[in-house]
């Protein structure tokens, strides 16, 4: 299998600061991969430079073996990618459901005229549009919020719907930004149960993750970030023990003095 | 048409006219806002819709039903020259670019002889019938209502809510935003043409900045929630004026002091209903 998505020594720099420097990053079709590190360390910086919101100052990113580097970000989700957003940005005077009708955009294919007209053939997409929706509610288990205001759901609803509506056209890859952040342990658990059926129906998922439970239950692979530089690439496994994850969270010193009193100490 | 209908057309015809015509210039001004743009062109647009439908019916005196259709043709030449360059850009560079053009297109009116220059132009047959005025005001309001609810429709609204966002649904935020622009220039234009036929004269100064103000604000007090609000908030700001006759010299402070209330009170305009969009 081909790679789904890669990144070569893609590099952002603002005014000598490296936010992100010279990343390689491989991302295998079928796979929920973690991309952790500590604050700072430009893990969002790099989801903005994947889903093309800014533009690289130097490399490359291949998604399905396109080089995709001068698309604008729409272009990106047509092509399959899509993501969520740090802070959820629902459409919030929108529906539940028009939310997730909004995602479809990728679907969308009624002209202008078609529009006006309401032909057959306006009608025939919009339903099946509206079922993908619905659909689409119920997975995610937002079913019976379907016709509220957005702006009304509490914050961890918010963060499902934000969710439904990047994979309602059934993308490649949904990039999550942080999407356990202020959820509880219960419906962090759910969350991971979605991520795993999200992948088993043929989506790959590259998160962003600071509750490492989280990232150690559901990755199949893991790339830490810290400075803008990728120190490690693995399992999720190896991250525990590999020496300059350790450093990189806990800093020099508390890492040796950690390594020397026990070996198989996690981060 | 029974009697009583015609006569009273016939006694109001300028007001009834100015009904119409003032409805398309709110809806040419609601395509903009509808997808978060801020235009102060449209009655850029307007004057260059009515100056060349003059310049058609006077000089090759084509028939109306012709003129018309031609009227758009230089305000769509004129929103793509101003939009393509803009509307790749987020912010208010509309905005301060059709200021500018409304500005220019009155300069080169006052100075070109072949235009009038400040004396105007004059001796227009009145050829723009109600019907032909409300027919087009009845199309443009259902097309866009149409509009509201539906893919496109709601990618409008996702522009206007997120920029950001709509873009990572798959939005191309420069294509509807171009898309708007040119409806609304083929709104306007009309209203320009079919407001030149009905008044028999027309000249620099009712292009300039004034009416692009008054044209935004009957948007701004109908609110954008479906397309019958603008058009309500034109019929209001249309009417006020011949209710409040006397008080000629305070017409232009009423009508400061309603866009200062609605912009404080009613932020979504007076018809604040809000479409439901996902079920066509």
């Amino acid at each position: 299998m081909t790679t789904l998505l890669r990144t070569l020594a893609l590099t952002l720099h603002y005014a000598g600061l490296f936010a992100v420097d010279r990343v390689d990053l491989n991302v295998q079709p079928g796979s929920v991969h973690a991309l952790i590190g500590p604050n700072g360390a430009g893990k969002t910086t790099l989801f903005n430079l994947i889903s093309g919101l800014v533009a690289p100052t130097e490399g490359t990113v291949l998604f399905r073996g396109l080089d995709v580097t001068s698309l604008p970000a729409d272009r990106r989700t047509a092509l399959g990618l899509a993501r969520t957003f740090q802070t959820s940005r629902i459409f919030g005077a929108m529906t539940v459901l028009e939310n997730v009708l909004t995602g479809l955009q990728p679907r969308c294919f009624a002209g202008l005229i078609a529009t006006v007209l309401r032909t057959p053939a306006f009608y025939r997409e919009e339903r099946a549009l509206v079922a993908r929706a619905r659909d689409t509610l119920h997975m995610v288990g937002l079913s019976a919020r379907a016709d509220l205001p957005a702006a009304t759901l509490p914050h961890g609803e918010q963060r499902l719907l934000e969710i439904a509506r990047a994979i309602a056209p059934e993308p490649a890859l949904l990039l999550l930004d942080e999407p356990a952040a202020g959820m509880n342990p219960a419906e962090t658990a759910a969350l991971a149960n979605l991520v795993r059926r999200i992948r088993d129906l043929g989506t790959s998922v590259l998160l962003v993750e600071h509750d490492m439970g989280f990232v150690m239950d559901i990755s199949d692979a893991v790339t830490v970030l810290n400075f803008g530089r990728c120190i490690f690439q693995g399992t999720p496994a190896a991250a525990r023990q590999a020496p300059e994850v350790m450093e990189a969270y806990l800093g020099q010193k508390v890492a040796a003095r950690l390594a020397a009193r026990a070996p198989r100490m996690t981060v | 048409m029974p009697e009583w209908l015609d006569d009273f057309l016939w006694t109001y015809q300028n007001l009834v006219h100015a009904l119409g015509i003032n409805g398309l210039l709110a809806l040419s001004m609601y395509v903009v806002l509808a997808v978060g743009q801020l235009s102060l062109g449209q009655a850029a647009f307007m004057g260059l819709g009515a100056y060349s439908s003059v310049l058609l019916t006077l000089k090759l005196d084509l028939p109306f039903l012709a003129v018309l259709p031609l009227s758009c043709v230089a305000p769509v030449l004129f929103a793509l020259a101003i939009g393509v360059p803009t509307l790749r850009l987020s912010g208010v560079y509309l905005a301060i670019a059709t200021i500018g053009l409304g500005e220019v297109l009155r300069a080169v009116y006052l100075n070109v002889d072949w235009l009038g220059g400040a004396l105007g132009l004059s001796g227009i047959p009145g050829r723009a019938e109600s019907w032909m005025i409300f027919g087009l005001l009845g199309v443009a309001i259902l097309a866009l209502w149409a509009v509201g609810r539906s893919a496109i429709g709601r990618a409008m609204a996702a522009i206007r809510e997120d920029e950001t966002a709509a873009q990572v649904m798959g939005i191309n935020l420069a294509r509807y935003r171009l898309g708007a622009l040119l409806a609304s220039a083929v709104l306007a234009g009309l209203a320009g043409a079919l407001g030149a036929h009905s008044s028999s004269f027309i000249g620099p100064n009712e292009y300039g900045f004034e009416p692009a103000v008054t044209i935004l604000s009957f948007a701004l007090l109908g609110g954008i929630g479906t397309p019958l609000g603008p058009v309500v908030g034109a019929w209001i700001l249309t009417l006020l004026p011949e209710v409040l006759r006397g008080f000629s010299d305070l017409r232009l402070v009423f009508n400061g002091v309603i866009i200062v209330l609605a912009v404080l009170f009613l932020p979504e305009g007076l018809l604040a209903l809000r479409m439901r969009r996902h079920a066509a």
